[in-house]
């Protein structure tokens, strides 16, 4: 059924709105955590793309930033965390030990979130530099943009 | 100083002749070898004074796999007077993997046993509240030893993919 | 999973976990603290959710591939764990990285130190409300990380210290770099005096709150800025000087009391002796032989081609990445002994014994291979005592690294700080610990 006008509109309205008002909340763990600092810090800008200041609760954020490295012992906190925020939520992924274990492959480290956790955005990097936080930022905006609200929570089954 | 801490040696070799199995010096550093079972008296007479090694600065452990006995203690004494180091260790086997604990003397020999006893599985006699304190609870196997796999994992929920 | 102080607890007392995710910027820690009201009665501290296997990966990676490794673990000031790990090699082999190098040793340092304490004050000013202080410590922090990057590629985790010296020689232009980086700073740590000095709302949060005497504090093995607070004197810059520390003028600053406020106020005296440091350095820094950008010259795969005929001495243009590590400026930045340094790109790209040279240096079970045997060397890291212990037995890997962590040893004196204080009180009482994940956990 291809959309019509209303919903088109609509949809069109609901991404500009929720693009542009991300409330992050960052799991900061490790290394990747100076350069978080730094990105939010006056240099290099996160207030000037809306999604500004951290909600330091995951009820009322909706977007889940996981930075540095996460342990087996961390994991169920993860998850924890991860299923207390309300829909819609967002992931990314920051670092190169979020997105894949990084330069551990040990006993003790999760070779990348997405075993734990769905994830949109994966930022590598070790640390990325902020202009790559950025450009990931702005990626997840286009994304946010193109979803359709039905379609959205129809596929989130896992 | 170094005048100072060869009287050091050489009054610890004559108070305990027998304990003392090997004074060594290799880089730069002195390094003495005591029985386990006399551990806790050597520390005591250091710590005290004239010598007043003071303070504990580390407390580790180094698995000789295929010798015997198998595990090492490695403690790290400091002195804040007479800014000297001083190195001692003490042999385990595999069999009878207990030691002394010096908790009594250093406060900070608390974690730094828990740490020993979490990575390598050496028990201490005398340590207030013995539990693992790097990895989670329902983690079997030492992660330090050499016969421990560098990538076994054992998860602790059920992941994904 | 009961823990202890779940099975210590009162009946009618409240159980509150103050969880591993924190919204302060510490990483991650757990304490469960057993209340009554807001007063603790009890506590106690989880660490270990940051618990990469450290030790354990050094045992399976040569002397040279675990430098990257070592930046990781006190992860905001990278270049002082470098240095531990490789002046404690170095130990080991006997050998002495050459003058200009140690002196940019020391400025490196110097600077990661200074980021150190600015991150940590930060933390703790924000944690008590003070979010200007915040903004100003990050402003400040952004020039000393543009004159790291422009000597050594990266802002962070930089894996420049090398085994016998330094990777890269200083940039051109670091004169005017560093200057304004240190003008920056102290404007912002006058700034920082005046609004946090004297402020009633900040003395209340942190005068006389987590008292520690000094006997406790050795007792406990503290080191570094908090055992200072307390009133001891011990700096291993002085104790036992390394590098060209013996050479330079610099005061360390006591505390009296050993509370929040001294630890806050010793950090402060700290960045500005640091920053003397860093000016003596670069008056006193012998002058470099050559101090030539990049040479204009053929590419390295004509230079390859052009050696298999004769042999030809060309300038070779080298890739941008290895600014700074040319061959003219070698003897400048490290030691002359061939086994242990990386050879130059110019002979390995040219002449047949700087391809063995490489390769020997590379190749498993050769390069850097020393004697058997044991070695202990700390540096003053930004937290205190960064102690090395490797156990080498003739191979080209360690058989066992230790690192004696500083803040593990202040950290296990947490549970005893808070006793029989309000829950408000642990904040600044823990910021002003400096916590740092990466090392307290390894």
């Amino acid at each position: 059924m291809k959309g019509s006008f209303i919903t088109t509109k609509f949809n069109y309205i609901l991404g500009w709105a929720r693009k542009f008002s991300l409330f992050h909340y960052p799991y900061v763990t490790a290394c990747c955590g100076m350069e978080y600092m730094s990105v939010v810090s006056p240099h290099f800008d996160f207030d000037r793309f809306g999604a500004g200041w951290t909600r330091f609760s995951p009820r009322q954020s909706d977007m889940l930033v996981v930075v540095g490295t996460i342990t087996q012992k961390s994991a169920p906190v993860l998850r924890t965390v991860y299923d207390q925020m309300t829909e819609p939520k967002w992931v990314i992924a920051f670092g190169t030990c979020a997105v894949s274990g990084g330069i551990y492959d040990n006993y003790a480290v999760v070779q990348g979130i997405d075993r734990i956790i769905p994830v949109d955005v994966y930022l590598p990097g070790c640390p990325p530099r902020p202009e790559t936080v950025l450009n990931a930022l702005i990626r997840l905006q286009e994304k946010i943009q193109k979803q359709e609200q039905e379609w959205r929570w129809k596929r989130r089954k896992y | 100083m170094e005048m100072e801490k060869k009287k050091v040696l050489e009054e610890l070799k004559q108070k305990f002749p027998e304990k003392i199995k090997e004074i060594s010096v290799q880089f730069g550093d002195e390094s003495i070898i005591v029985e386990s079972g006399s551990l806790l008296d050597v520390v005591q007479f250091l710590k005290n004074e004239p010598c007043s090694y003071s303070m504990l600065l580390d407390l580790t452990c180094v698995d000789y796999k295929g010798q015997e006995p198998r595990f090492e203690m490695v403690y790290h004494l400091y002195s804040l007077s007479n800014k000297q180091r001083l190195r001692i260790k003490a042999r385990l086997a595999e069999k009878d993997l207990w030691i002394d604990s010096l908790t009594s003397l250093w406060k900070n020999a608390n974690w730094l046993e828990r740490e020993i006893y979490d990575m390598f599985g050496v028990h201490f006699k005398g340590h207030p509240d013995l539990r693992r304190i790097f990895m989670y609870e329902g983690f079997e196997g030492y992660p330090l030893r050499k016969d421990y796999p560098l990538r076994k994992r054992q998860p602790r929920i059920p992941l994904r993919k | 999973m009961p823990t202890r102080i779940q099975k210590e607890a009162r009946k009618e007392s409240l159980l509150l976990n103050m969880g591993p995710s924190h919204p302060a910027m510490h990483g991650t820690i757990r304490i469960m603290l057993e209340l009554d009201g807001e007063r603790i009665l009890n506590s106690e501290v989880e660490v270990g959710y940051l618990h990469r296997g450290f030790e354990k990966t050094c045992e399976n990676r040569t002397y040279f591939n675990l430098l990257p490794y070592t930046d990781r673990l006190n992860y905001v000031s990278p270049l002082i764990n470098n240095l531990g790990y490789v002046m404690t090699v170095e130990k080991m082999l006997g050998i002495e990285a050459p003058e200009r190098a140690q002196y940019i040793r020391v400025i490196m340092s110097e600077l990661s130190r200074v980021s150190d304490h600015l991150t940590c004050l930060a933390a703790i000013a924000m944690e008590c409300g003070a979010l200007t202080v915040l903004l100003y410590n990050m402003k400040a922090r952004e020039f000393i990380w543009d004159v790291i990057e422009s000597t050594t590629g990266a802002r962070m985790t930089t894996s420049y210290i090398r085994i016998g010296g330094v990777r890269a020689d200083l940039h051109p232009d670091y004169n005017a770099a560093i200057k304004k980086a240190i003008v920056e700073t102290r404007k912002v740590l006058k700034d920082v005096h005046g609004l946090l000095d004297k402020n009633k709302i900040f003395l209340n949060r942190t005068r006389d709150i987590a008292v520690v005497s000094p006997e406790t504090a050795i007792s406990y093995g503290w080191t570094g800025p908090c055992l200072r607070s307390t009133g001891v004197y011990y700096d291993v810059r002085k104790a036992f000087p390394y590098a060209v520390y013996d050479r330079l003028d610099f005061e360390v600053p006591l505390g009296e009391r050993g509370d929040n406020f001294d630890r806050y106020i010793v950090r402060m005296k700290e960045m500005e002796q640091s920053l003397r440091i860093i000016e003596q350095a670069m008056e006193k820094i012998p002058e470099p032989s050559s101090s030539q950008l990049m040479a204009k010259g053929i590419e390295p795969a004509e230079a390859i081609k052009a050696s298999r005929a004769k042999k030809v001495e060309k300038k070779i243009r080298l890739s941008p990445n290895l600014e700074g590590s040319e061959k003219d400026k070698y003897k400048n930045i490290l030691a002359k002994d061939k086994k242990y340094i990386v050879p130059p790109k110019e002979d390995t790209y040219t002449s047949i014994e700087g391809i063995i040279n490489h390769f020997k240096f590379f190749m498993r079970e050769h390069g850097i291979r020393p004697p058997k045997g044991e070695v202990y060397f700390s540096v003053e890291g930004g937290n205190g005592e960064l102690g090395y212990y490797i156990v080498s037995d003739g191979t080209d890997k360690p058989y066992r690294l230790h690192l004696r962590a500083p803040c593990f040893h202040i950290v296990s004196a947490l549970e005893e700080m808070i006793q029989g204080r309000y829950i408000a009180d642990i904040i600044p009482t823990f910021g002003s610990t400096n916590m740092i994940g990466g090392e307290l956990d390894r």
